[in-house]
């Protein structure tokens, strides 16, 4: 059996896309209801920074909204929301995906990973975090999480990138400030070898 | 070599945590009870006049709370921004904003509401507006001129013959709005050996800060409380509260991190103010969050420029005269200065023995424009670097020699009035920039391999850079801290934090006991400058340095008053007072402040000085009794212009087929005083350079003439430098030579740091092109191939705004 279906069956949690969900009472009436044919389950569960989190999801969320508005994860930040800045890049079973681009439904039952989820439990910085401190790669740090985010994709794939590889990967990542030269420099520290 | 402590060493900045791990919260990371969200109708029309609203349908749906339009807040003065208008002169312009229990709801009330608007005529390009029989981009007029004389709309019209003239390189004859002069231009030209003249344009482009200027406000017992994006703290307060009809004591900021400004968010913007508006019509806290189109919208863009310049050259390359004319875009809200700014760069890097500006803003229906990072001096800079190359070709000079012998010194004197600078050492940065790039051996190599050919260039940017009079707040704990209270915003340079360490190192403090309170007004914060134009750095260097010498005098006089003795027996060092003679004897930090407490008065910040800011006289009022606090105005001597300098060397690989060109080097050197902060310093130089990098090639505006539609609203769109546009390493120096009028030595730099690299990419395209001379930015590689091939560019002579 699908296991999904089955937690489906079990939660009935369905609700028509074009009702809205906001109230609370909008939220327990659409729980009693049975799902119509096309609809999309709302209450789901999400595999973020290792934990589950059951949130209520609209059929056309964005898992930026979601992650931001939902789950109070400001880490990741929306600029263009058009895909094009990667400002609001997450790791998607470890690849940089833009979360303003992204529906959260195509996520379930994969692992997400916001720039929250990288410091160690006693606190301890990611290497990447570390080095773009050590480096002082941000400026404004509005972009800095997503840049954070492509850098530990581009480190969990390639250990020891070249300053142009490192170039390369980052280039999803618009900086306004003009700070590439540092975040490159962060990269490269992080990945163990000089900037 | 300085023997200071903090000063011109690297520290982590507070904030740098909480930017990597995403704790950094900016203005739309904020929520709070009962907060609903707030989305905008904008203006599809880029002139026109609202004349019906039919909100019922929109006001009739579920989960909509209110409506807020231009009848419900302030009416503006054409052609000042409004908060709200019925009179939009932009598409973009705000017309009305529904708030809702969430941003779908809004958005589909927006979509019910139904708004007629009566087309007005429109301009996107200045010279359509200002030939003869031309649409105005107001009704009022299409010029709007500001003076210390008074400002006010005009009607320019030129001749088809004179916009004819213009466009053909000749010198404008039509009306002009502005003029200033020095020198005698006539003998200036006359002893000129060598005489150059151009016209050019350089394209207005969107800032497009990352963080769009989302703002939510609500109100508690008759304080209203705004969360912000913005680029100076303190500086905000009285022009926020100016446009939301309350006074600075009845208004909380907050604003800790914010996500780039570059000028466009200096001052209280009127957007920021709906949400407290709305707020107060329906009760309940506002966040209105503004897109990142709308940023584009209402962001605010560069100055355009379309102008003409002749200049005269001695034998020996010195600046005899210059003669500059500029016509300015100035958008819709007549906000700019971009071009006698201009002016005043080129008596200041180039130096001639005369010169005379003269100058026309004039009005179009494209986004507001705003100061954006070297406003005008860094249009300037691009413009005049190819004619310095150009006048060093005819003369048979080294570039380098050119800019040498023009380059501003202690001597130099600026602007109409021909004040001197506070210092001044250019050349010495030419000298360290040269011997980096290895100038003279780069110049001997091959030009051209196959349709591959090398350009070299050499760019110099200034902008002012230091402002006085502001105030200096800092606070000593029984605990022993140093708590350093700053005003100034937090946008990235991190000059709120590198300037707070100017009052440790007076104090000797260990930067791990100090704490810098910032980004807050319940902070306690005190009245501090705009963070742009590069002042922030000589301007708090001095507000905190008198803030640390008023608490260095009034530990002194502690000291002397319980242990004996003058104050000026007393010494400091490792936190503690102390008898100069008998370092035994003495108190330590946190004694001396608890001492403070106990006496009161100007102390403790019971009393203090007349002459501060009511802004900081509430700060201290709130700190008083909590320890020893050090309180002034910065009234300490400043004359003269405080010049923010830099240049850059750059070589770039131009491809004669495709136009492109690839940047294969770039050296940028900073001459701005003493260097505060080195890796802050670098920052500033490399991200200026991206900046340069961008206005050269990539960003501009496009406007469809027909419609009046922008068609570049995104960052790709607009041309935002990637990291695969730019260089993945640029160098940086600095010529590190103090000025006499900072306690530290050190003035700002953040807007020359691009003018260098736009200058010095222009230098380069022109010599990769044996000299030939575009005038205008960006360019692009359609107008290179087209130049290389010998076709005719696809827009007409000094036309903007286009593709």
């Amino acid at each position: 059996m699908n296991p999904q279906l089955s937690r489906r069956r079990f939660i009935k949690a369905v609700i028509a896309s074009s009702v809205a969900a906001a109230s609370s009472t909008g939220f327990h009436s659409a729980l009693a209801q049975d799902r119509p044919r096309g609809a999309v389950e709302r209450l789901i569960s999400l595999n973020i920074n290792g934990q589950t989190r059951r949130v209520d999801v609209a059929p056309q969320e964005m898992l930026a909204h979601t992650l931001r508005y939902k789950l109070s994860l400001t880490g990741t930040k929306i600029s263009c929301n058009r895909g094009e800045c990667g400002t609001c890049t997450v790791l998607i079973d470890g690849i940089t995906n833009y979360s303003c681009s992204t529906l959260t439904h195509s996520v379930r039952s994969r692992a997400v990973q916001t720039v929250e989820g990288l410091q160690a439990a006693d606190g301890t910085l990611h290497p990447v975090q570390q080095a773009f401190i050590d480096e002082l790669s941000p400026q404004c740090g509005f972009c800095t999480p997503g840049q954070v985010m492509s850098a530990v994709a581009l480190l969990n794939e390639n250990p020891t990138p070249t300053r142009e590889e490192a170039r390369q990967a980052m280039s999803g990542n618009l900086c306004r400030c003009g700070a590439y030269d540092h975040y490159l420099n962060g990269v490269m520290r992080a990945s163990g070898q000089s900037s | 070599m300085n023997d200071y402590k903090l000063v011109g060493k690297d520290f982590t900045p507070p904030d740098v945590m909480g930017k990597v791990t995403g704790k950094a919260k900016y203005a739309e990371d904020f929520r709070v009870d009962g907060m609903v969200f707030a989305r905008m109708y904008t203006s599809p029309m880029a002139h026109g006049k609202v004349t019906h609203i039919d909100a019922s349908a929109a006001e009739a749906m579920d989960g909509v709370i209110g409506i807020l339009t231009a009848d419900d807040v302030p009416a503006v003065e054409a052609p000042n921004g409004a908060i709200l208008t019925n009179s939009p002169a932009f598409i973009g312009d705000p017309i009305l904003a529904v708030a809702a229990v969430d941003e779908k709801t809004a958005e589909d009330a927006l979509a019910a509401i139904k708004i007629t608007i009566e087309p007005l005529p429109f301009v996107t390009d200045p010279l359509d507006s200002l030939i003869a029989g031309g649409p105005d981009a107001r009704e009022e007029g299409n010029v709007y001129a500001r003076s210390r004389e008074g400002s006010g709309f005009r009607t320019v019209k030129w001749t088809k013959e004179q916009i004819d003239d213009f466009r053909a390189g000749k010198e404008p004859t039509g009306e002009f709005a502005a003029e200033w002069k020095y020198g005698d231009l006539d003998k200036g030209f006359a002893d000129a050996k060598v005489i150059i003249e151009e016209n050019f344009v350089t394209t207005g482009y969107a800032h497009m800060s990352m963080e769009p200027r989302t703002a939510m406000a609500y109100w508690q017992n008759g304080t209203c409380y705004v969360h912000g994006s913005a680029q100076s703290h303190t500086f905000w307060m009285p022009g926020l509260a100016r446009l939301l009809g309350i006074e600075t004591k009845d208004l909380v900021l907050i604003s800790e991190n914010t996500g780039g400004g570059f000028g466009s968010k200096i001052g209280a913007y009127p957007i920021a103010a709906l949400p407290g508006y709305f707020s107060k019509k329906i009760g309940r806290p506002v966040q209105l969050r503004v897109t990142g189109e709308q940023e584009y919208y209402m962001g605010s863009a560069r100055v355009g420029f379309q102008g003409w310049i002749r200049m005269g050259f001695a034998e020996n390359g010195k600046a005899t005269a210059t003669d500059v004319f500029i016509i300015e875009d100035i958008g819709a809200n007549a906000t700019g200065g971009d071009a006698s700014s201009a002016g005043g760069a080129i008596s200041l890097v180039y130096d001639p023995d005369a010169m005379r500006f003269r100058g026309l803003p004039v009005l179009t229906n494209t986004t507001p424009r705003g100061a954006q990072r070297g406003p005008g001096q860094n249009q300037i800079a691009a413009v005049m670097a190819p004619i310095m190359d150009k006048a060093a070709r005819e003369l048979g000079l080294d570039p380098l020699a050119v800019r040498k012998i023009n380059a501003a010194n202690n001597a130099t004197t600026v602007y109409e009035e021909q004040r001197g600078v506070t210092s001044a050492y250019l050349e010495e940065a030419l000298t360290m920039g040269a011997e980096m790039f290895d100038w003279e051996n780069r110049r001997q190599q091959p030009k051209k391999n196959g349709s591959k050919v090398r350009g070299l260039g050499i760019g110099q940017g200034y902008h002012s850079a230091g402002a006085t009079g502001f105030d200096g707040l800092i606070r000593i704990t029984p605990d022993g801290k140093l708590h350093i209270h700053t005003g100034v915003g937090n946008l990235g340079t991190y000059s709120f934090a590198s300037t707070s360490r100017a009052a440790a190192e007076v104090l000797k403090c260990d930067w791990e006991n100090c704490e810098i309170h910032n980004g807050h007004s319940e902070k306690n914060l005190p009245w501090n400058s705009y963070q742009a134009g590069s002042v922030s750095t000589f301007a708090h260097t001095r507000t905190n340095y008198v803030a640390a010498m008023d608490a260095l005098r009034k530990m002194k006089l502690i000291a002397a008053d319980t242990m004996g003795g003058e104050p000026d027996d007393y010494d400091i060092d490792g936190q503690r007072v102390f008898l100069t003679e008998n370092a035994a004897q003495g108190m330590s930090y946190g004694a001396i402040a608890a001492r403070a407490i106990q006496l009161g008065g100007e102390y403790s910040g019971q009393t203090y000085p007349d002459d501060i800011n009511e802004i900081t006289q509430r700060s201290v009022q709130n700190l008083a009794g909590s320890g020893l606090v050090g309180v002034a105005k910065d009234n300490l001597p400043q004359e003269g212009t405080i010049p923010g300098l830099a240049c850059a060397f750059v070589e770039i690989e131009l491809d004669l087929e495709t136009g492109k060109y690839e940047i294969l080097d770039y050296v940028g050197i900073a001459e701005c005083g003493t260097v505060l902060f080195p890796a802050g310093l670098a920052q500033q130089m490399k991200g200026g350079a991206v900046w340069g990098m961008g206005m050269a090639a990539l960003e501009r505006h496009v406007y469809d003439p027909q419609y009046g539609l922008p068609a570049n609203v995104g960052y790709h769109q607009c041309g935002i430098p990637t990291y695969l546009d730019v260089p993945s390493v640029t160098r940086t120096g600095a010529v590190d030579i103090a000025d006499p009028q900072n306690p530290f030595g050190a003035r700002g730099i953040g807007e020359p740091a691009m003018g260098c690299s736009v200058a010095a990419l222009t230098s380069a395209i022109s010599d990769a092109l044996d000299g030939h001379i575009f005038g205008r930015t960006p360019v692009s590689p359609d107008m290179i191939v087209n130049h290389v091939t010998g076709r005719d560019q696809s827009f007409l002579p000094l036309q903007t705004n286009n593709f």
